[in-house]
């Protein structure tokens, strides 16, 4: 089976067998072709970067003893089909109730400049916040305050009672998912603090329906 | 000036920096690798400048955009085990087999009744599967997801506990976190249909999910002036 190659000119009596004078160069193109197949290969079914994800928490549900807690500085937004979003501040009045006006829905949208821009609305809104926490930044780049120091004041700062906005969002059955995300991340974007997601109740769905039919 | 004429035979290259390159970047890919399992259903999550890393240890629930609900885990074990209490409650048996096959698989979207069926398929009617509805998610009557999640959730509890122990007596810090739960959804789906299934979450008294979305990658409006 195996032949032992004679071309080296066995016949040399004592004198050290050399092989005869060849290239070492083996083909290496089927091994290219293979390491490149493989590269492939795990090039495209890798999945390179873990998903991203948005941490969200919801409250738990009140206790029925709890007092109802009334929220002082609120903005509610109102989502609707076609990507439509309204809002009101304060509290819902059906009628004028105590020398204020009922409430009356104003519109925003999803784009990033314009006079109706969602946007441009909470980074005006949240405009103290930034430079308050801004402020807190520099002096952790400073090394002023430790992070944790950092951390703590600038949860003070969100919670701040008497400018602090909390935001309600909520939702009538048309609104997509996209919509109610993206109004989280301008939320998160604006560094706010307290939003919540609840169910919407029957008058305001009724001004919705108002403004979309 | 006359171009030298070149030797006779075939021009040969060295290929070997080539080949050394290319099994390098053979050998990193496959130590990096993780492999993404077909799911069954494709999801278009909306994009937001979240910049958090969805841990390894989690159970997931896909909503796609016509509201169909898919369930997953990711911990082996804990998986296995709540299928095995799944099958008790609602009276489904299960072979070993199916329960080890069950284990490789990514999330399901079938009623527990039809499970054994859809485990048994083969990958490519898998994907045809009928019905494929979704897992049910009515908490009065037929309350499947709720109990998936309560069960995957303990398991999946017990899991890291033991992993953590184990750690332990080896001296080692353990590196997997606790299982956190994640909701990966359409863009498009109502929201309503979002909301019922974070009602099953919240009755079952979790509040804090992870919600998967691609990168938009801009971050706070602090990162924003910073790069400005």
């Amino acid at each position: 089976m195996a032949e032992i190659s004679d071309s080296g000119g066995g016949g040399h009596k004592g004198g050290k067998k050399r092989a005869k004078k060849q290239s070492t160069r083996i083909d290496m193109t089927p091994m290219v072709d293979l390491a490149f197949l493989l590269l492939t290969f795990f090039v495209l079914t890798s999945t390179f970067s873990k998903p991203k994800s948005m941490e969200l928490t919801f409250p738990a549900p009140p206790n029925p003893n709890d007092p109802k807690t009334e929220i002082k500085k609120g903005i509610t937004f109102l989502l609707s089909k076609d990507d439509r979003i309204f809002y009101y501040e304060g509290q819902f009045r059906d009628k004028p109730e105590e020398g204020k006006p009922a409430t009356e829905l104003q519109e925003l949208n999803f784009s990033q400049d314009g006079s109706k821009s969602l946007h441009k609305f909470l980074l005006d809104k949240n405009e103290w916040i930034r430079t308050e926490i801004k402020k807190l930044d520099d002096k952790l780049q400073n090394k002023q305050i430790a992070d944790t120091t950092f951390k703590r004041m600038a949860k003070t700062i969100k919670a701040d009672k008497d400018r602090a906005f909390t935001y309600l969002i909520k939702t009538d059955d048309k609104a997509t998912y996209k919509n109610v995300v993206d109004l989280i991340d301008e939320l998160n974007f604006n560094l706010v603090g307290k939003y919540v997601i609840t169910d919407i109740i029957k008058p305001e769905l009724d001004l919705v329906n108002a403004k979309v039919n | 000036m006359s171009k030298k004429p070149s030797k006779g035979g075939a021009p040969s290259l060295d290929m070997t920096p080539m080949v050394d390159l290319a099994f390098l970047l053979v050998t990193f890919f496959m130590l990096t690798a993780s492999f993404r399992m077909a799911e069954p259903v494709t999801v278009d999550p909306p994009s937001s400048i979240g910049q958090v890393t969805l841990p390894d240890n989690h159970i997931m629930v896909t909503i796609d955009d016509i509201g169909r609900v898919f369930f997953g885990i990711s911990n082996t074990t804990a998986k296995t085990e709540a299928l095995r209490e799944m099958g008790e409650k609602y009276g489904v048996k299960f072979t070993d087999q199916q329960i080890k096959k069950f284990s490789g698989l990514p999330s399901i979207g079938v009623d527990i009744k039809d499970l054994p069926r859809y485990i048994d398929a083969s990958e490519n009617e898998r994907t045809n599967f009928k019905p494929q509805k979704g897992v049910p998610n009515d908490t009065l009557n037929n309350p499947q997801l709720k109990d998936w999640i309560s069960f995957a959730g303990k398991n999946a509890v017990i899991a890291y506990n033991e992993a953590k122990e184990k750690a332990k007596e080896a001296g080692q810090d353990l590196k997997a976190e606790k299982p956190r739960y994640a909701i990966k959804c359409d863009g498009k789906t109502k929201y309503m249909l979002v909301s019922g299934v974070i009602k099953t979450f919240t009755d079952l008294k979790i509040f804090q999910f992870n919600l998967i979305t691609s990168l938009e990658g801009a971050g706070t409006v602090l990162d924003t002036e910073k790069k400005k």
